[in-house]
């Protein structure tokens, strides 16, 4: 009996929720515990999520915060089923992009778009990947940007003499690289969203932001420069610049990894994003790595219709749900301050989205790629996160594919037009 | 029957028959109800599609080649580990010096996880590893191939780890199932004038029979159920060329947010491997069930 009534109540509650978009946040009365699930399982960001903890309890006596961190691959299982449960965590993280946009109608997240508004400027641009239809549903706490990490000591042993900028320099660069025994670019196929950011940024040079926006919005990619991006794939593909076996190398986990074969020397370069030297020093007993790599952006493509400044990123962040929507957005606001910002920048763990902190990033190479993010004409979120979550698996399915010798410029883009009309 | 023991027998299986309905019953009931809609997990279930998710996977070319990886894995297993297996087994049954050591060697790679053995060998199999170096220490470096990164030999990779891993079972199963034959039969067999060959060939391995029975059973579940070690190796890749049915139901079902569809995909998984035992059961367990269940 009681059984019963508890799973109506549970069923009555979830069709009250469902009702309508996000609710607006209340404001809290009384005493309040948060509930805060984050992907900081390890130092360095647990111990600063740990300090937020304490200090932001400190200063706010009404708020209790209760962290829960949770490995990474945990979220896609345990958001959903939390999200259809009567008791939701308060604070949880967030990518933003497709993956927002299918929690949104869950009907449990807050929208924060009137509480963000005093202080949401402070980050800029990098809001926008937490926006669904215009309403602000989370807040990122670190922008990401995806670029070139490299060996100096293995380009001058090539003799390369300054890093590419162009796609003619890179396959140069590739050539000489090669000539000279190394393997020129490293990259982790197992995992299939390395492989991605290839494409996703040969897109990102071949179309217009116009023309990537509509499609996005639309998700239908008609235009021509989407098959471009391809046939420049397949062209860079031809010139096989990556390591034995990259069909099966990992990207983040182990010396055999990706990250692990420029860490150690055994590769040159990598297209990676700026947490990448962090998993590299995890993989290497060289504690001068630092000094030995550097950072480029993805070179130019001749004749692409996007702005050759445009950058692949994305970030970590936050969303609120409806409970204690108003505690949360404080909370989040605190995130983004300078206090904690420089903070997060000093631990290295990840680029700050407040411009005040950049100063305290560890690295000048952090320094670099944090700048170049924020002088980009645009940041293009990866495709995988921007497209709704079976949308951008099906795209980097495909591109692997193209990786592994199969498929073809229009097949990623029809198995992407597929996947958003609903097809497996 | 009389109330008293009938009141027992209800008192006694309620506990586990609750379990059992909340935890398998259930379960598989909702999968079924889900399977029948577009749902991605959030939202309320309104997207009612019918059978079209049974559709899509059964026409889709990915979860055909992920339902003939785990075929063609449940036949090269029978195909290699079952002489392999027998031939050790029989081997190891025999009076020989440290067989006790031998046995535990054999044995030793079963205890390990599936998630543990599959590190282990992703480190020996990556590109210069250990496996390529010992092939190449030995003068058979031409062997050396791109174990989990070439579509064409990864499921063959895949496999061999696989047998590492479950030799061992299949060794134990078939010594239990060997000492369980008795000794008389073997002098009998002798003192008639069998040679080993004849008596291994028409004595023990037809009185094997029950153990190779159920051990094919096994194995043939197991093949359709793979799931850690192909998802920790290789995800399935390159290109879907190692995909199984469990790893392709996970990647959609959780990984995309399709549990409508991941739904039909799981129903399709139960419903492959309940008919294989179904049949198995009805035409190859029969003799050695019948005295059982009577």
């Amino acid at each position: 009996m009681r059984l019963t009534r508890a799973l109506a109540a549970a069923a009555a509650l979830s069709l009250l929720a469902s009702c309508g978009g996000p609710a607006a946040p209340q404001e809290p009365t009384g005493p309040i515990t948060l509930t805060w699930w984050h992907n900081g399982t390890s130092d360095p960001i647990k111990t600063v999520w740990q300090d937020v903890v304490t200090d932001y309890q400190g200063k706010n006596p009404d708020i209790t915060i209760e962290a829960q961190p949770i490995q990474n691959e945990g979220f896609s299982t345990k958001i959903p089923l939390a999200l259809q449960s009567p008791t939701p965590p308060d604070v949880y993280q967030q990518w933003g992009g497709g993956d927002l946009a299918s929690q949104v109608t869950s009907g449990k997240l807050a929208d924060i778009t009137d509480a963000s508004k005093p202080w949401i400027s402070t980050i800029g641009d990098f809001a926008k990947g937490w926006q669904v239809d215009g309403r602000q549903l989370g807040v990122p706490f670190a922008q990401h940007v995806v670029g070139f990490w490299y060996r100096k000591d293995l380009f001058s042993q090539a003799g390369i003499s300054a890093p590419p900028t162009t796609m003619a320099e890179l396959n140069a660069a590739v050539a000489k690289l090669k000539s000279a025994g190394l393997a020129p670019i490293a990259v982790g196929g197992k995992d299939r969203w390395p492989d991605a950011f290839y494409w996703n940024y040969f897109a990102v040079r071949e179309c217009s932001q116009q023309t990537i926006e509509s499609s996005v919005k639309n998700l239908k990619l008609d235009d021509p420069c989407w098959v471009k991006a391809g046939q420049d794939l397949v062209d860079f593909l031809r010139t096989e610049p990556f390591q034995e076996g990259f069909n099966g190398t990992p990207a983040q986990q182990g010396a055999g990894s990706s990250a692990g074969l420029v860490a150690n020397g055994k590769a040159a370069m990598e297209l990676q994003g700026d947490w990448n030297p962090g998993t590299m020093s995890s993989l290497t007993e060289d504690k001068d790595l630092d000094s030995k790599v550097g950072w480029f952006p993805f070179p130019t493509v001749p004749g692409g219709q996007g702005d050759p400044a445009a950058v692949l990123g994305g970030g970590d962040g936050f969303s609120c749900t409806t409970r204690a929507a108003a505690a949360c957005a404080k909370f989040l606001e605190y995130l983004i301050g300078p206090e904690i910002q420089n903070k997060l920048a000093a631990a290295g763990t990840g680029l700050p989205v407040n411009e005040a902190a950049v100063t305290a990033l560890k690295t000048e190479n952090l320094k670099t790629v944090a700048e170049h993010g924020r002088n980009a004409p645009y940041v293009q979120m990866y495709f995988d996160r921007a497209f709704p979550t079976d949308v951008g698996a099906a795209l980097n399915e495909a591109v692997a594919n193209l990786f592994a010798g199969q498929g073809s410029p229009q097949g990623i883009v029809d198995a992407v037009n597929e996947a958003a009309d609903g097809a497996k | 029957m009389p109330v008293a023991r009938r009141l027992e027998l209800a008192l006694l299986l309620t506990p586990a028959l609750l379990l059992f309905g909340l935890f398998v019953l259930a379960p598989m009931a909702i999968a079924g109800f889900y399977s029948a809609y577009d749902w991605n997990g959030f939202g309320p279930l309104t997207d009612f599609v019918g059978w079209r998710n049974y559709a899509d996977a059964l026409t889709g070319k990915v979860f055909q080649d992920a339902f003939w990886h785990n075929a063609v894995i449940a036949v090269l297993s029978i195909a290699v580990q079952l002489p392999l297996s027998i031939g050790l087994a029989l081997l190891l049954n025999r009076r020989l010096r440290g067989r006790a050591a031998l046995r535990a060697i054999v044995f030793a790679p079963y205890v390990l996880s599936e998630a543990i053995t599959a590190v282990v060998w992703l480190m020996v199999l990556q590109p210069g590893g250990f496996a390529d170096r010992v092939l190449g220490a030995v003068g058979l470096g031409d062997l050396v191939q791109q174990w989990l990164a070439d579509p064409e030999v990864v499921l063959y990779t895949l496999f061999g780890v696989i047998t590492w891993k479950y030799l061992g079972f299949g060794i134990i199963l078939l010594l239990a199932g060997l000492q369980g034959i008795p000794e008389e039969l073997r002098e009998a067999a002798a003192l008639d004038g069998a040679t080993p060959w004849q008596t291994t060939r028409h004595v023990l391995l037809p009185l094997l029979g029950p153990t190779v029975r159920i051990w094919v059973f096994l194995s043939v579940i197991g093949s359709l159920q793979l799931f850690d070690l192909v998802w920790i190796m290789t995800l399935g890749g390159p290109a879907n060329a190692s995909t199984t049915m469990a790893t392709y139901l996970v990647d959609h079902g959780f990984k995309r947010y399709e549990i409508g569809y991941g739904s039909a995909v799981a129903v399709l998984v139960f419903v492959v491997c309940f008919a294989f035992a179904l049949l198995y059961q009805r035409f190859a367990l029969r003799r050695d069930t019948e005295g059982a269940l009577g």
